[in-house]
């Protein structure tokens, strides 16, 4: 595992796979949901910005997905695994396919996911594996202007008019129970720490606590304590919501295999 | 509607050393937003390296049906231009 990158083709490291697949599996079904808002948006300019985040971060999950079909060694390219794949094989943590709701819920998935993802991709850039720290140094500074966006509507919402108020606290409302998923640590997480490939989830949890209350304080909005954490994602056990969002993005290479443009 | 976002002309540097030019406009609810939207509309194809936003409402326009006056008494000054003098062979770089 140490020496993934160039052994990855001739010694298949499972842990290294499953967690190639939640880097990009995270990114993948967040950038589907995004999509979903194309020609929606409540202006154009957002429109744009919402589609612009969704494109950096299919990219994000091909490099992770191709990465991984790599280390896989079975012939699997990142096409093969994000479409070729059912919902118990996507490792994506459960924040990221939570419905869009409104625009205010859409932008509480956005930030907490953003957030988190930047401090998680600040430790990957000094990454063991150098083609793990090659990928994350490209997606940070995407990452970085998402976490940055995101956080300007969360303050424009939570400190606008009494009804984007509403609306900003009832979507972080629905996106609260899927927080601490982001920050548990399992035996993938502990090996992928302990070979020094990626930081030690739990480790991100004060910075983030710290990005969270610096953002509403400035939104004017009430942190109120987490309830009780909704897990499995990582294993394979998703919501609902899933299945849905994969019937949609899988139909086309799975009705005409093989097609192209 | 009636509650739409203020208008903002977009100005763009397409690299280091050239002026900022007018790229189009944006609605946005406010200055940074306007930058991000500016962003998010007109370099999305590595377009630029400067953004500059500004309320459409501040830039003040000459009136077109003022064009006669404003602008065709130059037409008969060619002297103006700068192609009446000779320019000496060994002087380079012009």
């Amino acid at each position: 595992m140490t020496t993934a990158s160039s052994s990855a083709a001739s010694r298949p490291d499972p842990a290294l796979f499953d967690y190639l697949l939640r880097l990009g599996d995270d990114s993948l079904i967040l950038a589907q949901r995004l999509s979903e808002w194309c020609g929606h948006a409540p202006m154009i300019e957002v429109d744009l910005s919402m589609s612009n985040v969704a494109l950096d971060l299919v990219g994000q999950a091909m490099l992770f997905l191709d990465y991984a079909g790599q280390v896989e060694g079975k012939g699997r390219d990142g096409d093969k695994l994000a479409f070729h794949r059912d919902a118990l094989r996507f490792r994506n943590c459960l924040l990221v396919e939570q419905p869009n709701g409104d625009f205010g819920q859409t932008m509480a998935r956005q930030y907490l996911f953003s957030t988190w993802q930047r401090l998680l991709f600040q430790g990957l850039v000094k990454s063991t594996d150098a083609q793990i720290a090659g990928i994350a140094a490209k997606a940070l500074k995407e990452i970085e202007y998402h976490a940055d966006w995101s956080a300007e509507w969360v303050v424009r919402l939570g400190d606008g008019t009494p009804e984007s108020r509403e609306r900003m606290i009832n979507g972080f409302a629905w996106m609260w129970r899927f927080v601490d998923e982001l920050f548990q640590v399992d035996e993938i997480d502990a090996a992928v720490a302990k070979a020094g490939i990626g930081p030690a989830r739990d480790s991100l949890r004060s910075d983030f606590d710290a990005a969270l209350k610096s953002t509403f304080e400035a939104a004017t909005l009430p942190l109120t304590p987490l309830p009780a954490a909704v897990l499995g994602g990582r294993k394979g056990h998703h919501s609902e919501h899933l299945g849905h969002i994969l019937a949609e993005m899988q139909h086309l290479p799975r009705s005409y295999p093989g097609a192209v443009w | 509607m009636s509650n739409e976002w203020p208008l903002w002309e977009v100005f763009i540097r397409t690299k280091g050393g050239l002026s900022h030019r007018h790229a189009g406009s944006v609605r946005a609810p406010d200055a940074e937003l306007a930058l991000r939207h500016a962003r998010d509309t007109y370099t999305r194809r590595l377009e630029g390296v400067s953004l500059w936003v500004v309320p459409s409402a501040q830039i003040v326009a000459s009136d077109p049906h003022q064009a006669g006056p404003l602008f065709e008494p130059a037409e008969s000054k060619i002297y103006r231009h700068p192609t009446f003098y000779h320019v000496p062979d060994n002087v380079k770089h012009i």
